[in-house]
Order: structure tokens, then sequence, then C-alpha cells
């Protein structure tokens, strides 16, 4: 039977544009370029070469997000997935993370899937905390933040490298991934890829495809609530030096006059 | 006054100084009681006691350490029933965050993930945290059911508030649907001797500008002659120049330091996402628009390989 792989990838704000909260304090998506999140794109990519090593295996993408998220999507197909799921709903703006992991969780459910793949965090948010959801939500093995990883007869494999000690992890499937950036560097699209994608299916789900109730999502009934958002004051302009043979010196005698030394 | 769980973070019993951040803010919620998993128990309730626990609930079971995360959450989860708490607090490293958002997810509450600063509010705890590369800083609540927080480290400076601290044992039934990840071998990291990186009071860290592994010991003679922890920008780790364990920034360690000395990094926003909440920032790059110099205190611009020695040999004749 066929490995049924589902990369779980998030679109999300251009980490390098000038990004901000909207009035409702939620991100702000209209200002800045969203993207596939880049941390995504080496789940991916693990997703790929899993799919390489095994006898019969399908690649979906699944994203919940607004409509632009159809581009993230895109762009994973075109790195070689082999089909997408969109769930969109208006009543979905503001989730949270818990909100998010309902969903996913009822859509891969929906999917059916045999390997869940997730990025670390993503670069927006990045709590770093859905995949764990997920596995609390499916009931399956967590197998998380690996920096290699491997599937085998029915296991998931894989290293996880901790503050504290780097550990071997094993689990049976169905399991929830998710993978470093240390896992290997993600490929890019070819001319062939982009053009494939654009007659790869894209199915799209409501909430109520998922018999998901309005009021379990969105900003008004999400678990937290942002009452502030100030931007940081820039930092004042400090002193800078140009090393004439005593910069050394002269930033050890700041580092003293600050009680550093 | 309700009472607030904390999650100990400890090496056989030897608490974390992240932990004792956590028990300070915890009192401003009510009354700490830590949650201590493994062995070590009686080591630990000591120092914790010191920090203001008034109880340390403690169980080891062998199912912590042979399976990944979920035997640690099935505990905290029973904790959390034993004490009805008015918030749950847990470290911000990866594997609490992880045992936090299982948490939240079991018994249906909000989570708010590396707050760094936690006060009482009308509504429940205000959590306070540093968003978008910390360009923003936001103020947050969880709005239903318990808050579980978690909290990065450096905080808030650990204050001691003697308390009971009086151990009890705690139930725990690991359920078979937590043993779905064995850890079937554990490598512990060796240690450099240093303080732990996210901890630190000062971080030297060096980039692609060190040029090398054999210049490493540059950057780690200058941290040494401070007492510092080191730190890497992602561009010397992936040249394999030093542990990826030491890479600061958004897919590294996010760090928040009294000092932080940057010799040969540009400051690329996913540099600056895990340093800028930095309180003193100085750099030394030899280019005078490197985005670095925006943050500094204090910047030399100059070659590494000419200030940093300079510097390292004034502050040990400085120190004496
Ligand atoms: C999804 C994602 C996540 C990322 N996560 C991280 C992360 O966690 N941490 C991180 O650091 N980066 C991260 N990056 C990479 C980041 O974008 C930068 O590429 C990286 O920070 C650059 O490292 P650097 O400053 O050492 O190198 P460079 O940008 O190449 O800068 C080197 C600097 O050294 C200076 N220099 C050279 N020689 C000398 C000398 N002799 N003396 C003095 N100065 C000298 C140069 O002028 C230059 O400014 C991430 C990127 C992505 C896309
Ligand atoms: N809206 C989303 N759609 C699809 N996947 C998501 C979404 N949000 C988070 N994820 C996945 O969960 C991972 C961790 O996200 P986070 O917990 O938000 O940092 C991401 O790298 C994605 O793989």
């Amino acid at each position: 039977m066929s490995l049924r792989i589902v990369v779980c990838v998030k679109y999300v704000p251009d980490a390098t544009g000038d990004r901000h909260f909207a009035e409702d304090l939620t991100v702000d998506r209209d200002d800045v370029d969203g993207l596939l999140s880049e941390l995504d794109e080496y789940a991916v990519e693990q997703a790929l070469q899993i799919k390489d090593e095994a006898d019969d295996a399908e690649i979906t993408v699944l994203t919940v997000g607004p409509e632009d998220a159809k581009d993230a999507l895109r762009k994973a197909l075109s790195m070689g997935a082999d089909k997408a799921v969109h769930v969109e709903d208006d009543d979905l703006h503001g989730t949270d993370a818990l909100g998010t992991s309902l969903v996913l969780a009822k859509a891969l459910e929906h999917v059916g899937y045999d390997l869940v793949v997730s990025g670390m965090a993503s670069t927006d948010g990045g709590m770093g905390v859905v995949p764990a959801m997920l596995a609390e939500r499916l009931g399956v093995p967590q197998v998380t933040l690996l920096s290699e990883v491997k599937v085998e007869d029915g296991k998931v494999t894989g290293r996880r490298d901790g503050d504290a000690a780097s550990e071997q992890l094993e689990a049976a499937l169905p399991a929830v991934v998710s993978v470093t950036d240390q896992s290997g560097e993600a490929r890019y699209p070819s001319f062939k890829g982009i053009m494939a994608a654009k007659k790869k299916p894209v199915e799209s789900l409501d909430l109520s495809d998922l018999g998901i109730e309005a009021d379990e999502v969105g900003l008004e009934n999400a678990w937290t609530k942002v009452d502030e958002a100030t931007e940081r004051p820039a930092r004042t302009a400090g002193t800078i030096v140009k090393d004439e043979g005593e910069g050394g010196k002269q930033l050890a005698e700041f580092l003293a006059g600050q009680k550093f030394i | 006054m309700a009472e607030v769980l904390v999650y100990v973070d400890h090496v056989d019993g030897a608490v974390r100084k992240p932990t004792l951040e956590l028990l300070t803010l915890a009192r401003r919620i009510g009354e700490p009681v830590a949650v201590h998993l493994g062995a070590g128990a009686d080591a630990a309730a000591a120092t914790l006691a010191e920090y203001g626990a008034v109880k340390v609930l403690t169980a080891d079971a062998a199912e912590f350490a042979d399976y990944l995360v979920a035997p640690k959450v099935d505990a905290l989860e029973a904790a959390y029933k034993a004490v009805s708490p008015a918030a749950v607090l847990v470290p911000s490293s990866a594997e609490g965050k992880e045992i936090a958002a299982r948490l939240a997810v079991r018994i249906g509450s909000g989570i708010i993930t590396d707050a760094v600063d936690l006060e009482a509010g009308a509504e429940g705890p205000v959590a306070t945290q540093s968003v978008f590369a910390a360009s923003y800083s936001t103020k947050s609540r969880v709005t239903k059911g318990t808050p579980v927080i978690t909290v990065k480290p450096n905080s808030a400076a650990p204050e001691a508030a003697p308390a009971a601290g009086t151990v009890e044992q705690l139930a725990v039934t690991v359920a078979d649907a937590s043993k779905g990840t064995k850890v079937v071998a554990r490598t512990p990291r060796e240690s450099t001797g240093r303080p732990e990186l996210t901890e630190a009071a000062i971080v030297v860290s060096g980039g692609r500008g060190v040029n090398g592994a054999e210049n490493f010991p540059l950057i780690e003679g200058l941290a040494d002659s401070l007492g510092a922890a080191v730190g890497a920008s992602r561009a010397a780790v992936d040249a394999g120049w030093y542990p990826h364990t030491n890479q600061v920034g958004q897919t590294g360690k996010s760090v928040s330091p009294q000092l932080y000395i940057a010799a040969g990094i540009s400051g690329a926003i996913q540099h600056r996402a895990g340093m800028q909440t930095s309180k003193t920032i100085v750099a030394i790059n030899k280019d005078a628009e490197a985005p670095i110099f925006e943050l500094v205190d204090y910047g030399v611009v100059g070659d590494l390989f000419e200030v940093v020695p300079q510097l390292t040999e004034e502050i040990k004749t400085r120190k004496g």
C-alpha cells in the first residue's frame, strides 16, 4: 500500500520585510509579501527524500490559511509534492495555535495519512508547538525536531539534537515528525517542476467540510488574546569607533565603564 | 492564595537557573508548587524551597527517559489535577515548549510561549513577549482554561524567598499511548566548562568573519577572559566551524544576556531574532555598513584578528 505523506506548510509574511500588526492585533498580512515559511521547505525536502526511498508514496501538502496561502502550496508542488489541500474559511482569521492544530488535525483525518511532516517552527509566530499538538490530538507518536530522518518497514527513525544530549528516536507509523534546518538544504524548484505544479490538484476545504463549528476557531474564540503590541523603540545610536590600532583597548575601556570588567 | 505549578528543569537534581527565575515570576501570581520529574528530588528540594516553592511534587519513572516528551506530559497533567493551579509555568526550552503544548491541548487551555516577563493582571497573568525578531513587544493573556506559559531564560533575576518546599510523591501512570516514541540511544553533550549559552550573563559570538574553525579559539579566549558563553552565527555553524548547539538566532538559541559581543557577524534579521533583546550589544566588524552596527551600544570598525586579541589582553591585564 502506498505510503501517505502529508506535509504541513504555513504561508507567512516575509521575515526580511517590515512586519507589523493589523488593527485587531493579528499579524498584518497585507503590507508584506507572503511566502512558504522557509523552515517548512525543509519539511517538504525530507518528504521528497522519504518518497524517493519508498516503494510507493504520495505527498500531499496541507495548509490552513487565507486565499494567498495557495502560493505556499504551489511552491511545495513545484518542489515535487503530488497534490495539495487548502483549508480556507473567513472564520479562521485570527486563529491561534490551539485552533490551528485543531483544524490541521481534522484535515489530516479527512485526507488520511501515515506520516505527517512539519517544520520546526513557523517563521512568523515561531512557537514551535503545532507538531506536538498534532501528535497529542491525533493520538500518534511525536517524533520531533529531527536533524536526520528515515522511514523503513513501517517505522520512522531519526536523530534529535537536544540541549543536553543527542537522541536516537524510533516510532511506528502513523506518526508526526518535525524536521529542523539541520536536516539538509531544500531543493529549488526546477522549471519543469514549476510547469508541472500548475496542473497538480489543489483541493479546497472549509470548516463545514471538516465538521468544525465557527465558534471553535477565529480571533474571538482564540484561547489567547494579545492586548497590546508596541513597536520596540529603535536602539539609541551607540558609539562607533574605527580601529586605528587601539580599537581593542577602547572597547575594553567601554566595557570597564559599564562594569563588565 | 492560588497555587502556580512550576515545571523544574534540572540535571539529576541540580536545578537550572531558568527554573529559579520561574519561581520568582510565579510568586507574582501565587504560591509556587514545583514539579520535579526524575531522580534527585531531595537534592533539588532545598534549592526549590529557597526560591519560594511551598511544595515539591515529585515522580520518578524509567519512562521519563525511555520515551520522548509524552510521559512527562502525563506527569504534569497529574500534578495539574492534584493542585488545580492558577497557572502552569514551564521553561522555554525545545522540550519545555512541547510539554506545555501537549498539556494545553489536554486540559483545553490556551498557551503562551517564550514570555520574557510576567505580571499579575485583573484577568489573570499578563505575559510580555518579544516578536518579529524583537521589533515588537506584546502583552498577552490566556482567555480560556488555565494559563500555560513558557518563559525564556534570563527573564527575571532569581530572588530567594524561603518557603517550606515539602516534598510529596506524585502518583503518575504513564499511558500506553505515551510510549509511542522510544529513545533508543542517548549521547550526552560534552561539557565545555563554559556557562550555558541561554543562561549566561555575557555571550561572545563569532560569525563568518572568524574564517575557519582553527580561529574560533580567538573567540573562546575572549569569552573565557569574561567568563562568557560562546555563540556562533549560522554561517559559522553551517561551515562546520562551531557546533550547532551554539548557534544564536531564529533557528538556534535565543539569548538575552547583559552583554552580547558579536565578532565578524553581519547582523542578518534571523541572527538578530536571537540576540536583539540583549541589554548591551557590542560589535567588531570590518565593514562599517554592516547592519549589526544599527543595534550596538559600542562598535569597533576593524579587523577582528587585530581587535579581539588586543581586547582579550587588555581585559586580562585589567583583571590582573
Ligand atoms: C530560515 C532561516 C533561518 C536562519 N536562522 C539563523 C540563525 O538562527 N542564526 C543566524 O546567525 N543566522 C540564521 N540565518 C542566516 C542568516 O540569514 C545569515 O545568513 C547569517 O546570520 C550570516 O552569518 P554571518 O553574519 O556570520 O555571515 P555574513 O553575513 O557573511 O557576515 C560576516 C561578517 O563578517 C565581517 N568580517 C569578515 N571578515 C572580518 C574580519 N576579519 N574582521 C571583522 N569582521 C569581518 C564581514 O564584514 C561581514 O559583515 C537563517 C536564515 C534563514 C533563511
Ligand atoms: N496554518 C498552518 N498550516 C499548515 N501548517 C502549519 C500551520 N501553522 C503551523 N504549521 C506547521 O507547524 C509547524 C510549527 O508551527 P508553529 O507551532 O506555529 O511554530 C510549521 O513549521 C508547520 O509545519
